[in-house]
């Protein structure tokens, strides 16, 4: 008999439900009942399931048991560096100085809280070389959004605003057209030539009296260090352009190398990829936005400040773009970042950025003679995989994605990007050690030769997971969005 | 079985396919492209009535790998959208030259069809692509 996660009790909540049972004995009432006001708003036909604390705490901890995670095991999704967070980020979050103030509260009560984004603001400045930081976009895709809404509103200052274009790269990442159409931007696109990299003359063609910004993702979606990138930032300077940088790679720059340096005016970093904070979940996430001196000004509001009496203050930037949330963004997972910077250090951040380059290499270099590469190139911190030659065998990627699972990896980022067929990105990051990498090396090449010997071990893939292989077309085709009492 | 690239249609380097009959034309993808985007989930097509240059963007297709933009191999104005493939995506994968046809146009100029690869030549291109 299986013991595993498999052979547990599955049921949903409400199908635990019994009527009548609770989770909380609540104490008589000793003050008389308040009669309710008469409201459509009020209803007593809502489904809520009724439990007793004992199942309510075995069903939680049951679903906390299946997940998959960076605590449990080795998580290779690339573009998402998921790296392990070090639990001094969550106490220090946690610091009730931190965890149990209001962001309405005087700010001579919140000075600790307030000079930490202070200064989390001048490291994301001094780390990307682009010194004006906004904390208070809420995700990457926020971040990209504020960050192209500064654009338009400097050029609308300037008295360009027919500067509508967005340019954007074939490998970028979704949410950059996603971002521009948001902003009110049209979007082209712009080649990649053979090596992965922008196609120079392209870009050159595409410039005009219309560029308002061309998105450029560093290292790139491929995973590669572009190395005409002062072409790339010069050419689109010249044509009047700004040049925005998506920051989702950027923790292979850290302490090696600066965006502004390369010439970007405007960036974004997703906190939770390169600087330890968590994953998932949908949030919270956190995506300051980094621009320029000379844009410094449409930041959105509020930014911290220190005045002159030695206080720190949250100010509205003189031609700020507005708010871009309620308050003034995700504060826990600043305190997070803050927290990671500090203790790594100036050069600990540099010697997280060399391992995980190294880390991406040391795989893609005891993998290329199976695997071909979408670049036949020394990578960054991710390495770009394709498994066409495993698809004329008989086997895609997502087959191989699925295998990995049984023998407890993550799966990598697949068909991802566009332009490589059959894609598996693998990102190990800089904080697995050379034992697990080698693990990582032997399994996707005892995969690889399943194949040709089983190649039902892969196309029924996984096996040993609470979950066998999914429908996913089914399951987008014709989705099951709301659980229903079977009758 | 599916024919894979038949001979009478006309294509387009994005993979989609072209069927004239009159001034009409009737536009999918390929079976290459369905095969390559994996199983077809959504389909966004335009309007009736919408005109297009040829090779503007018409619509996206999403399949469980990713989404792709559709470019009209000809230019004319959409006389007919085809619902049971918006209603039923899995025939632009079974009948990619058939059931699975996207939109209908009627096509403002023929000489559209000279721009476009003729069945040898787009098997070639594939064939170069692999």
């Amino acid at each position: 008999m299986s013991s595993g996660p498999a052979a547990r009790d599955r049921r949903l909540l409400m199908e635990r439900s019994v009527p009548g049972r609770f989770a909380v004995a609540i104490p008589e009432s000793d003050v008389p009942p308040a009669e309710l006001p008469e409201s459509s708003l009020l209803r007593d036909d809502l489904d809520l399931p009724e439990v007793a604390q004992l199942d309510l705490v075995r069903y939680f901890t049951l679903l906390s048991q299946l997940n998959f995670s960076i605590d449990t095991n080795f998580y290779p999704l690339g573009s998402c560096t998921m790296k392990y967070n070090p639990k001094l980020n969550d106490e220090a979050a946690a610091l009730p100085g931190f965890s149990q103030i209001h962001p309405a509260q005087p700010f001579e009560t919140v000075q600790g809280a307030l000079r930490l984004m202070y200064e989390l603001q001048q490291m994301l400045g001094e780390v990307t070389g682009l010194p004006g930081v906004g904390l208070a976009p809420l995700a990457g895709a926020q971040g990209e959004y504020a960050g192209l809404l500064i654009a338009r509103a400097w050029f609308d200052s300037a008295g360009k605003s027919e500067r509508t274009v967005a340019l954007i790269p074939d490998s970028a990442h979704g949410t950059n057209p996603a971002s521009a159409a948001m902003a009110g931007l049209e979007v082209v696109t712009v080649p990649s030539n053979d090596q992965g990299n922008v196609d120079l003359e392209a870009l050159r063609a595409a410039c005009d009296e219309r560029t308002a910004v061309f998105m450029l993702t560093i290292p790139s979606t491929l995973g590669l260090f572009n190395p005409n990138i002062l072409d790339i930032t010069e050419a689109v300077h010249e044509a009047g352009g700004l040049v925005y940088a998506d920051g989702a790679n950027l923790n292979a720059l850290l302490g090696l190398v600066k965006l502004g340096d390369l010439g970007f005016d405007i960036c974004h970093s997703n906190l939770h990829k390169t600087f330890s904070t968590p994953h998932g979940g949908g949030g919270p996430g956190a995506g300051p936005v980094m621009v320029a001196k000379e844009l410094a000004s449409f930041l959105p509001a509020p930014v911290a400040a220190l005045g002159d009496d030695g206080l720190y203050r949250f100010e509205r930037p003189e031609n700020a773009i507005g708010k871009i949330n309620g308050f003034h963004g995700s504060f826990s997972i600043l305190v997070r970042a803050w927290t990671y910077m500090r203790s790594m250090g100036r050069n600990g951040l540099r010697e997280a950025a060399r391992n995980a380059i190294i880390n991406a290499n040391y795989v893609q270099a005891k993998l290329r003679d199976r695997f071909d590469l979408a670049a036949d190139r020394h990578c960054m911190h991710e390495t770009v995989l394709s498994a066409r030659r495993q698809k004329a065998r008989g086997a895609s990627a997502l087959d191989i994605a699925k295998r990995l699972l049984d023998y407890g990896v993550h799966a990598p980022t697949m068909y991802f990007p566009l332009i490589v067929d059959e894609a598996l990105m693998v990102e190990p990051t800089e904080t697995e050690s050379k034992e697990t990498l080698d693990r990582f090396i032997r399994i996707m090449r005892q995969i690889d030769e399943e194949i040709d010997q089983d190649p039902a071990l892969l196309h029924e893939a996984p096996h040993d997971l609470p979950n066998t292989r999914l429908d996913e077309t089914t399951a987008a085709r014709r989705p099951y969005l709301r659980w229903q009492q079977e009758t | 079985m599916i024919e894979q690239t038949p001979p009478d249609l006309r294509y387009s380097k994005e993979h989609e396919w072209v069927k004239m009959n009159g001034d009409e034309a009737t536009v999918g993808i390929t079976h290459f492209a369905q095969d390559s985007l994996g199983d077809v989930v959504y389909v966004d097509l335009p309007d009736t009535d919408t005109t297009f240059e040829q090779f503007a963007k018409f619509g996206e297709i999403e399949s469980v790998k990713a989404v792709s933009e559709l470019y009209t191999p000809v230019g004319g104005a959409v006389t007919e959208v085809n619902g049971d493939a918006v209603d039923n995506p899995e025939l632009v994968n079974s009948d990619p030259y058939g059931k699975g046809w996207l939109i209908r146009l009627r096509v403002a100029d023929p000489s559209d069809l000279h721009n476009l690869l003729t069945a040898e030549a787009y098997e070639a291109l594939l064939a170069e692509s692999e």
